[in-house]
């Protein structure tokens, strides 16, 4: 994963100001908050509205309605598994329960350890070389229980 | 002499291994002193080929797939001991690439590019074709372009089937002068669809060429593409192709020349599927939570800022430059009853033969699936097909004579949607499917209408009752009932059409549920 920046306020008002001159820019400063700090900080939100003359309560909102923005830091690696239809079709969900048991957590969360994130996608539209993953990023089709371990063996789970 | 060796840059051929497989190519070439060239193109959308490589021999493209590194340097090993691609002995080798029977059987209009060229080559694009369309459109008046793409037949491609031309004369007959825009809808978030994806990737400048004559029929000069985040191969290959337009002046203040400006900008999701439906993608795109607005207004009117706004799926803009270039006529020439033109069906799930199959409407859903798809790739028998993603129906094979058509899906409670065909063999439980249909508008839900927001948690928790054996009856008519409320009293697709998947699966599959299946003469 690119390395994240520890969080500072003045950091974030660069990053909005280089995006005030867009229509609408909250979503693209949030993605780019997300890929400065690893995540949207609490203490971010209220930067964000002063600079753009929101509330508090509409910054907060948009961060809690979209399922990317994260309110805390992922783990290490980051692994999505699709569960979708046509990933269910190619039994996706054998590959989940495999994934939470060698984590020992629930697909939507971090290891104990905290080096792997697991987390559930709902469509990569990588849907005829199911079942799909992204890991940081990479994504990988055809994924079956061999290529599944060799990811979290990578990834040092 | 130079050999062209293609190798998809499609981001289904790169999660199989298309990147090392060039890289591979590349390494064994250089050592064995071959002289070749490695274009990156889009995937001919045999999915089930991929990586699918093509060696080029005297003009003609020869198939070879799926390829792993190691295949790959046999393949540069046997040109280096002089042999032309049509003449490598390989396993892999399926001869030439149109010749294929998948391929050969299309009717490839809006992707008859995708997979032939360099996706970000403007010069290719041009040289297949590319910009005839926009060239056409400015010898026109705008309210000629209108017509022409409502003579078409071409309806929303997205899912809903609204008429494309209907929506453009609109916003054409909101006064000028004041900022328009259009915006392209690229968050194809169904499951089991792709061809969204791959025409960004396969051949971006399509779609470029078709929001540009878009903005110049109804006078916008600015054009946004909402792309979900889920696709980054498709983000940098737009943004290569766009950078590349503005160059050309194909974007900027004088299209090819001409009086009218038009520029593209990028926007990002972020993981919402509701951001799907076009009101709540324009809240999004403004910077809002993705709350699905009420209609009226229409976007037509009020639309992005409150400015009147032309909103339509990838596809349907990506249908514009053939319409365009080749004629109305000759685009609604293909199709049946009111469905015009051809439709690039997606095979995905469950299937032997997965990818993308483009071909006029009227075709069956058993030849889709059993014929062109070659059934299951378990090789157990089908037991259900869900058309049009997740708010899609699941058909029984005793549905397998539909015609791909609006019309007629519609006829069998069904829809068509972004045409995404995902397989099912008979291990699934439709039961749980049902259960999923809910669980997934309760993720999914934006919250702003009651039925949606309380309806699909209520139909998951009942699902778990029903599945649970417990008092089944009395919870399914629980469940039929939370389906009608969903149905009629929803704000937009997400709740409304929630109730497709859960009542085909309880219509069709009742044992899975618990039921007994009532006899065909009891049958409505």
């Amino acid at each position: 994963m690119t390395a994240v920046e520890p969080w500072s306020e003045a950091r974030t008002r660069q990053i909005v100001a280089g995006h005030t001159h867009l229509e609408g820019p909250l979503m693209p400063i949030l993605h780019a908050v997300q890929e400065a700090f690893g995540m949207v900080p609490e203490a971010a939100v209220p930067v964000i509205a002063e600079e753009l003359n929101l509330s508090r309560a509409e910054v907060h909102g948009v961060v809690s309605f979209y399922h990317d923005f994260r309110r805390e830091p992922a783990g290490k690696h980051v692994l999505k598994l699709c569960r979708a239809e046509a990933c269910q079709a190619m039994g996706c969900e054998s590959l989940v329960k495999r994934a939470e048991d060698r984590l020992g957590v629930d697909c939507g969360h971090t290891s104990a350890d905290g080096r792997v994130t697991l987390e559930p996608v709902y469509c990569l539209g990588l849907c005829a070389t199911a079942p799909s993953a992204m890991i940081d990023g990479r994504i990988v089709g055809r994924l079956d229980a061999v290529k599944l371990d060799k990811i979290l063996k990578e990834a040092g789970a | 002499m130079t050999t062209r060796i293609f190798v998809p840059r499609d981001a289904a051929a790169v999660a199989c291994g298309a990147d090392e497989v060039a890289k591979a190519i590349a390494v064994a070439a250089n050592k064995a002193k071959v002289d070749v060239a490695i274009v990156r193109n889009g995937s001919r959308g045999m999915l089930w080929l991929e990586p699918l490589v093509e060696i080029e021999d005297k003009g003609e493209r020869f198939a070879f797939g799926p390829v792993t590194p190691a295949d790959a340097e046999k393949l540069v090993a046997s040109l280096a001991a002089g042999q032309s691609a049509a003449k490598i002995k390989n396993p892999l080798a399926h001869g030439r690439t149109e010749e294929i029977g998948f391929f050969k059987r299309q009717t490839r209009l809006t992707f008859a590019r995708c997979g032939l060229t360099d996706p970000v080559s403007l010069e290719d694009y041009k040289a297949h074709g590319g910009y005839a369309g926009l060239a056409k459109a400015l010898k026109m008046k705008p309210a000629a372009i209108v017509d022409e793409v409502a003579k078409s037949g071409l309806r929303g491609r997205g899912g809903a089937g609204f008429p494309t031309g209907i929506k453009w004369k609109t916003v054409h007959d909101t006064p000028m002068g004041q900022q328009k825009y259009i915006v392209c809808n690229a968050d194809e978030g169904d499951s089991g669809t792709f061809a969204d994806r791959m025409i960004m990737e396969g051949d971006p400048f399509v779609l470029i060429e078709g929001m540009t004559i878009a903005g110049i029929a109804v006078g916008a000069t600015k054009g946004y593409i909402y792309l979900r985040s889920e696709y980054p191969h498709a983000g940098i290959a737009l943004n290569e192709a766009i950078a590349a337009a503005r160059k050309a002046s194909y974007l900027g203040p004088k299209i090819a020349g001409s009086k009218f400006a038009f520029d593209i900008e990028v926007r990002k999701g972020a993981g919402a599927y509701v951001c799907g439906e076009e009101t709540s993608l324009l809240e999004s795109l403004e910077g809002k939570r993705g709350i699905v607005r009420a209609k009226p207004p229409l976007p037509a009117h009020k639309g992005l800022f409150g400015q009147p706004t032309v909103i339509n799926n990838v596809l349907s803009l990506a249908a514009v430059p053939f319409i365009l270039a080749e004629g109305a006529k000759a685009y609604a020439d293909y199709g049946m009853g009111r469905s015009r033109g051809t439709m690039p069906i997606q095979l995905a799930g469950n299937i032997k033969h997965g990818g993308l199959f483009e071909t006029a409407f009227g075709i069956t859903l058993g030849v889709l699936v059993d014929d062109i798809g070659g059934g299951t790739t378990t090789g157990r028998p089908v037991k259900a097909v869900q058309v049009g993603g997740p708010l899609g129906a699941y058909f029984p094979r005793g549905y397998f004579d539909t015609p791909f058509d609006y019309e007629a899906f519609a006829a069998r409670d069904g829809l068509i949607g972004h045409a995404g065909v995902v397989v099912f063999d008979d291990t699934v439980d439709m039961a749980k499917q049902a259960r999923f249909a809910f669980d997934f508008c309760a993720i999914e839900s934006c919250g702003k209408c009651t039925p949606c927001r309380i309806g699909a948690v209520r139909g998951r928790e009942t699902m778990d009752k029903v599945i649970a054996g417990t008092s089944r009856d009395a919870n399914l008519a629980v469940v039929e009932d939370l389906c009608n409320t969903m149905k009629f009293g929803s704000l937009c697709a997400l709740g409304g059409f929630t109730p497709y998947p859960v009542m085909s699966a309880l219509a069709h599959f009742p044992e899975d549920f618990g039921r007994k299946r009532k006899l065909p003469a009891a049958a409505e």
